[in-house]
């Protein structure tokens, strides 16, 4: 008598009755504020490169102001504040990536800093980097191979 | 013989316990909910003076048994058990609340359901003439609990909407065998229901076939109707798990509706307080049960409450390896008078 569904049923009810994400209104936003750190950067480049720097120094220079303003944010607790609105607009660009490695970071200062703050500070980043450079390993295998 | 067992899961207490007093700490988000008058006290920052988030949560525990003790005239050494959890690996809130109290101490654990399993066994322990005094609590508190179950909180991402909120707070009863109520007279124990809800972030679907199923056993194992109630109160199912209880509840031929609600739904404006499907964890029921419906049930505007809290009994290793969330709900009843 009890448990009239059966679990592929229950499932499929839960599917239908859960309330789903507002697609368009993330996706806006993301395209916004994603956006606007994009043109953020692109500023800080023109400028840099107006100074005289090279184009090609130019793009590593931006990206590390770029993760410093990240890392800053982050710490001034507005990093996720922003993140709950932007969504993927502020977790892809490289000020994301900052936010992901010092959060954990911060998260954890009180169990020290050898298994607290260095231990658990990649956690997020952590595959991210591992297979971006397995993929770029591999990539330049092919290139090499294909050349 | 067990001779005060009746049906399945049931147990009808032959000498039912009184609720003594109850007291109820929160954090700041849920001082800003519609409950905020009820509670005992709410703390104005979520580390309150302390050096971590554990710490601060073991101290929520400590100063809940403070109230209670103050509210009731018991003294320190009056009091038999404490039977106490949280949500912290080792629970380990409640062991480093009380490493001071020098009460013998009982650790429980049912995930969010850990306050009617405590209130459960410690009518036991005051039925059965085991104990005079017994205190129930749980404490859980949103930061300790979203960086040992989830993310950083400054990590900047999304929550999905059937997400739900860990309540900053602790709540507790005290049980006597003196008193002149609120009694706990009935205790149905559930048991472990998993429909293959895997997603943890929707807790509310995980757990409601669990507390439809201990309703529907206890209307069943005790002969009595909905309607002798005046509330039915899960857990923390939120807004999502609760229509789904009074759905799986319907198609079981039990209309609760008209006097059904959840204290994951009720503990936050979900609207304004952007709580999406509601609070979650032990203090959410603790709280609302210690603050909310105890002190409506002195006032004599609550007279019978089936008070069901819920847990989902995962880990975070069982979410990454895959599994689905076994989910259980315990129910109490607790009536004003004897009749």
């Amino acid at each position: 008598m009890q448990k009239m569904y059966t679990k592929q049923e229950y499932l499929k009810y839960v599917e239908e009755k859960s309330p789903k994400s507002k697609v368009l209104r993330n996706v806006t936003r993301a395209f916004v504020i994603g956006g606007l750190i994009c043109i953020v950067g692109q500023f800080i480049s023109n400028l840099i490169i107006s100074k005289g720097v090279k184009p090609e120094d130019a793009a590593g220079l931006t990206s590390l102001i770029m993760i410093f303003f990240g890392a800053f944010f982050t710490g001034l607790n507005v990093y996720d504040e922003l993140g709950r609105f932007a969504g993927a607009g502020s977790i892809v660009p490289i000020t994301g990536f900052a936010n992901s490695i010092v959060s954990p970071a911060m998260e954890y200062k009180r169990e020290g800093f050898v298994v607290g703050v260095g231990a658990r500070m990649f956690i997020i980043a952590g595959p991210v980097i591992v297979y971006g450079i397995s993929a770029s390993v591999f990539a330049g295998i092919l290139y090499f191979l294909l050349k | 013989m067990a001779n005060k067992r009746i049906g399945k899961q049931t147990v009808q207490l032959e000498n039912p316990p009184s609720i003594l007093s109850a007291a109820s700490i929160v954090g700041p988000k849920e001082g800003e909910g519609p409950l905020r008058m009820y509670f005992d006290m709410i703390i104005d920052d979520e580390l309150w003076g302390e050096k971590s988030w554990e710490k601060a949560e073991s101290k929520l525990m400590r100063e809940t048994i403070d109230k209670l003790l103050s509210k009731s005239g018991i003294s320190n050494q009056s009091v038999n058990y404490i039977l106490a959890g949280d949500l912290l690996n080792q629970i380990s809130a409640s062991t480093f609340a009380l490493r001071d109290t020098g009460i013998s101490f009982l650790g429980v654990y049912g995930a969010c359901s850990t306050m009617t399993e405590s209130m459960s066994l410690g009518s036991f322990l005051v039925d059965g003439k085991f104990a005079d005094n017994v205190i129930c609590i749980t404490s859980s508190h949103f930061c300790s609990a979203e960086k040992q179950f989830r993310y950083p909180l400054e990590l900047g991402s999304q929550r999905p909407p059937t997400a739900q909120w860990t309540v900053t707070g602790s709540g507790g009863v005290l049980l006597s065998s003196q008193g002149s109520g609120p009694y706990i007279t009935h205790v149905t124990t559930g048991k472990i229901v998993d429909m293959g809800i895997k997603d943890a972030n929707n807790m509310g679907a995980a757990m409601a076939p669990a507390a439809a199923d201990t309703l529907v056993t206890h209307f069943k194992d005790t002969g009595i109707y909905p309607d002798s109630y005046d509330l039915i109160l899960t857990g923390d199912l939120g807004t999502l798990g609760m229509e789904i209880t009074n759905e799986l509840m319907k198609q079981q031929g039990y209309d609760i509706s008209d006097r059904y609600n959840d204290c994951g739904a009720m503990i936050y404006d979900v609207k304004r307080q952007d709580a999406h499907c509601g609070g979650s964890g032990c203090g959410c029921s603790a709280t609302v049960f210690g603050g909310f419906v105890y002190q409506e049930l002195l006032k004599g505007n609550l007279n019978n409450v089936l008070f069901i809290a819920t847990g989902a009994l995962l880990s975070p290793s069982s979410s990454q390896q895959g599994e689905s969330i076994p989910g259980i709900a315990h129910a109490v009843a607790i009536h004003r008078n004897l009749s």
